[in-house]
């Protein structure tokens, strides 16, 4: 199967159908085809075909938190869940501030092959907030690194922040900032708002989020950087990205599928699987974020896949670990929030969770439209599929989603990468199947 | 169906036949509690204490010779049947220490009620002794206790349900019974 | 009832139904054998995570005072991790075969977690979770102010129209919060009076008039003023200047009680802080009902565990 690979009538992103054939890790031909001798055959009929999904902002947890997720099962699931590509945060332990760490995380992406592992460098040692990451070595090792983010903390000292706006041109980087003003936000527990005053829970306000964005894009327009905002969460969030944007402003900005669907009444249950940070925010919020993704204000659609074991999230509210596991639920997720409501098509799927992603985090042959010679990453995704989320749709180590028992559009059949299948069927393949694959294809020489 | 067994004019002979026999036993109305059990218990004790001051000149007024003894708390079946909202317990204002204590109930049967209510009389204080008024006995006792004073024996079987109607609560006077024939 | 978790969702029927039944349990605090076997052979365990010994105490003598067994289980400061030490406490309990379970927690919601965990049968009452609720601490105090308004024709009544002012941290107090739903659901009328700072950030929801002045609260004469305890640790928080201007601006002082008629409560949650939310002369005049709030307590918690612990399990 590692050869040729024959999908057959699938419908592209713009609504045609084609039949799509894999060759030496390219899309070889695309439009009617006839035959393709000893090819693989998957039939397509139904199924939407999407450029490889590329999630910005994952959290594969090595080294340093392999109880919650590895390189392999933290790709496992983003391949469950369409991804060909993702964008590995840098808080891990030890935390990915030098080029020895973020070599030796990309080694571990190629080793297990179920998707691309780039990368993501811390901006300061240690996320500590106080002296910038050697971002030049990372960004000049075999890595490659592009995007510096001190994720799970907010580069908070605007003069460092402003410094490493700058730092970064050189080399073609963007700072990805978690907007969180700290001593706005000093025990935080969720969106504070006539819900948070009832239940007893420390108030996390949208102005913490949104004062830091409105510093960072006047940061980034006086200095002349490119900037992007993780996971925007709040109406006046999209309100100050869209001023900046119509002010020329070179600012991109994100939103998590939890965020397109979820709100902050399910914290009423205490149910420590709501507790994310950002936190799950009023239903005008998500209305406002859904729009702004539906006309661009927010450029793509990130995962913040943030596993966590069943003892961070089986005790009390304050107790419990920030964090929701994403990667295998978000395509669904968007088809509900975003394709079922009119507010995207498929193409515009492709462009939020592939395209736009990969061009902001500068992956090469990845994001590309699919077209003969592109590279084979590509996503069968089956939007007539329904039924309850559950726990066998999980492919990572960790089940802290808040999706099961909920009810949810679509189901990724098969994901294609580097030419070939990573998930067959709707089930992921056996590691070692695909680890040999991987070798293979390298060796082979159609991708480095 | 129902069948009515005692009838209001039936009711009536009962208890004032019964309060003529607590007169008798207890020689006069001197050192006397008449305790109801709620909530028909309590009814009866009022009646009966009414009764017992018509004709006994030297009867002290109802309101100081009838209370009430809620058993609630001393039940034996607390965990197995559904919570039950207790009563008020309301002794007259001689209390019970030294007094001969007439307990009443509507309906004696297995004894469960009375045991729980010598036992909560007991954390009330000491009478001099303590006696069981009720209107109908069934049978069926599962405990070593009798009444003193009967309105009316009604042998039944065990899956026949006595139904006590008052006045006072039920808007009119019967006794009645169901199930026997089914 | 399974569980006394919060006030928000006690109806007016199940309020007054329990407040009737603390009645009754108060009836027998006035003898002379304070003791009720009712539930002989139950296991109690006080599960506290954080430190309070009058709630403690108040729950102790409510469950010894039925006959239960109770166990004292203070689990502050152990060494392991806050979350796993509630499932794994929990789960010691099941072993040990508690029947019902006071949970006092610095966390809002713990309670909850530990009734609809599926790690214990036991019913929980909430004895204070975080700055959530404190149920049995609204109830004795709306029992109290029933009993002091109504006398022996207490049972079966509500308190329509009682007007109650609640003065002091609002935001970070789970009496406040759980007297707030409980004598809105019995028809009173509650004035929730605090700085701006230490109200929370949106209380449209809350059924309570909100206003920052005290003077303005107490001139119609309301029929309660309730004092809430300032926490020492506010006062390093800027949620307002110094305990001078505090006490100044929202105390119970001398002149402010003054101007109160003699029919007006002053009730305060305790421990006090004489001095600086109430002055020495109100916490100790008549008015005051600080120490039938305490024995009221242990009626309240007895009616409360009766209402726990009797019945099949299960029962709703």
């Amino acid at each position: 199967m590692s050869g040729r690979i024959l999908v057959r009538g699938a419908t592209l992103p713009g609504g045609e159908r084609a039949d799509l054939l894999v060759e030496g890790g390219v899309i070889a031909e695309i439009g009617g085809i006839a035959d393709a001798p000893g090819a693989h055959v998957i039939d397509a009929d139904g199924l939407i075909a999407l450029p490889g999904l590329v999630d910005l902002h994952t959290h594969l947890r090595e080294p340093g938190y392999e109880q919650s997720e590895t390189v392999l099962t933290g790709t496992q699931a983003a391949a469950a869940g369409g991804y060909t590509a993702v964008f590995a945060m840098a808080n891990t332990f030890p935390v990915a501030d030098t080029a020895g760490v973020v070599e030796q995380e990309q080694r571990l992406g190629r080793t297990a092959g179920y998707a691309t592992v780039q990368p993501i460098g811390a901006v300061t040692v240690g996320l500590e907030g106080e002296q910038l990451a050697e971002l030049g070595a990372m960004a000049r090792s075999q890595a490659n690194v592009r995007v510096f983010s001190d994720d799970g903390f907010c580069v908070a000292d605007p003069q460092l922040m402003r410094r490493a706006l700058e730092y970064v041109k050189a080399f073609d980087g963007v700072i990805a900032q978690h907007a969180q003003e700290p001593r706005l936000t000093v025990g935080a527990q969720m969106n504070e708002g006539a819900l948070s005053g009832e239940l007893g829970l420390a108030g996390w306000p949208a102005v913490a989020e949104e004062s830091i964005i409105a510093r960072d894009v006047l940061l980034a327009e006086h200095v002349g950087s490119r900037l992007h905002v993780c996971h925007l969460s709040t109406a006046g969030s999209v309100e100050v990205v869209r001023w900046a944007k119509a002010r020329g402003i070179d600012v991109t900005a994100e939103v998590t599928p939890h965020h397109l669907l979820l709100t902050e009444e399910l914290v009423a249950t205490y149910d420590a699987r709501y507790k994310v940070n950002p936190p799950l925010r009023r239903a005008e919020d998500v209305q406002a974020l859904r729009a702004a993704l539906a006309d661009g204000t927010i450029d793509i659609v990130a995962t913040d896949h943030a596993p966590h074991p069943v003892e961070a999230k089986e005790c009390e509210w304050d107790a419990a670990a920030n964090g929701m596991v994403g990667l295998e639920s978000a395509l669904s997720v968007v088809h509900q929030a975003m394709v079922e409501t009119g507010l995207l098509d498929w193409a515009g799927v492709a462009r939020v969770m592939s395209e736009t992603p990969a061009r902001i985090g500068r992956l090469a042959g990845h994001g590309t439209a699919l077209a003969a010679g592109a590279p084979a990453e590509v996503t069968l995704y089956d939007p007539s599929a329904a039924g309850e989320f559950d726990v066998a749709r999980l492919a990572g180590r960790s089940a802290n989603s808040p999706y099961l028992g909920r009810r949810l559009p679509g189901r990724v059949v098969a994901t294609l990468h580097s030419g070939y299948a990573t998930v067959l069927d709707g089930v992921v393949r056996d590691a070692h199947e695909v680890a040999g694959l991987a070798a293979s294809a390298s060796n082979g020489g159609a991708r480095g | 169906m129902a069948r009515a067994v005692l009838s209001r004019a039936d009711i009536q002979r009962g208890l004032t036949r019964i309060s003529h026999e607590i007169l008798e036993s207890n020689r006069g109305a001197s050192d006397l509690v008449i305790l109801g059990i709620p909530t028909r218990g309590v009814v009866l004790a009022r009646r009966i204490a009414e009764t017992i001051a018509r004709i006994e000149a030297e009867a002290p007024p109802p309101a100081e010779l009838a209370g009430s003894l809620d058993v609630t708390m001393y039940r034996d079946d607390l965990a197995r049947t559904r919570t039950r909202t207790p009563a008020p317990t309301q002794l007259p204002p001689g209390g019970i220490d030294g007094m001969t204590v007439v307990l009443v109930d509507d309906v004696l049967y297995s004894g469960r009620t009375i045991r729980a209510a010598l036992d909560a009389l007991a954390d009330l204080g000491r009478p001099r002794a303590v006696r069981l008024a009720v209107l109908v006995d069934r049978g069926h006792r599962e405990f070593p206790i009798r009444a003193d004073f009967v309105g009316k024996n009604l042998p039944s079987a065990k899956h026949e349900r006595i139904n006590v109607r008052l006045d006072e609560i039920d808007g009119e006077d019967a006794v009645t019974i169901e199930g026997g024939d089914a | 009832m399974r569980h006394l978790l919060a006030t928000r969702d006690l109806s007016r029927d199940e309020a007054i139904e329990l407040l009737d039944i603390a009645e009754d349990m108060a009836a027998v605090q006035e003898r002379e054998v304070k003791k009720l076997p009712t539930l002989r052979g139950k296991t109690v365990v006080n599960l506290f995570f954080e430190d309070s010994t009058r709630t403690r105490i108040s729950f102790e003598a409510a469950a010894k005072r039925l006959s239960a067994d109770v166990i004292n289980f203070s689990a502050k400061g152990s060494s392991v991790s806050k979350g796993e030490s509630l499932k794994d406490t929990a789960q010691t309990l099941q072993a040990m075969g508690a029947d019902g379970v006071v949970v006092r927690h610095p966390s809002s919601g713990a309670p909850l977690v530990l009734a609809t965990s599926g790690w214990i049968d036991a019913g929980v009452v909430n004895a204070g979770d975080g700055t959530h609720e404190h149920p049995t601490q609204a109830l004795l105090d709306a029992f109290t102010m029933r009993r002091r308004l109504h006398g022996a024709a207490s049972r079966g009544r509500d308190l329509d129209g009682v007007r109650i002012v609640i003065v002091g941290d609002i935001l970070h107090s789970r009496v406040a919060r759980s007297n707030v739903w409980l004598l809105d659901t019995l028809g009173a009328d509650v004035t929730l009076v605090a700085p701006p700072t230490l109200l929370p950030v949106d209380p449209s929801g809350w059924p309570a008039r909100i206003g920052y002045d005290l003077d303005a609260a107490l001139a119609p004469a309301p029929d309660v003023v309730m004092m809430l305890r300032v926490q020492a640790e506010r006062m390093h928080a800027a949620f307002f200047p110094n305990s001078r201007e505090y006490s100044r601006t929202w105390g119970l002082d001398d002149a402010r009680f003054d101007r109160l008629p003699p029919t007006t409560m002053v009730m305060h949650p305790g421990p006090m802080n004489r001095g600086l939310e109430i002055a020495a002369r109100a916490a100790d005049s008549p008015q005051s009902t600080v120490r039938e709030q305490v024995a009221n307590g242990v009626s309240v918690r007895m009616a409360a565990l009766y209402l726990l612990l009797s019945g099949e399990r299960g029962d709703a």
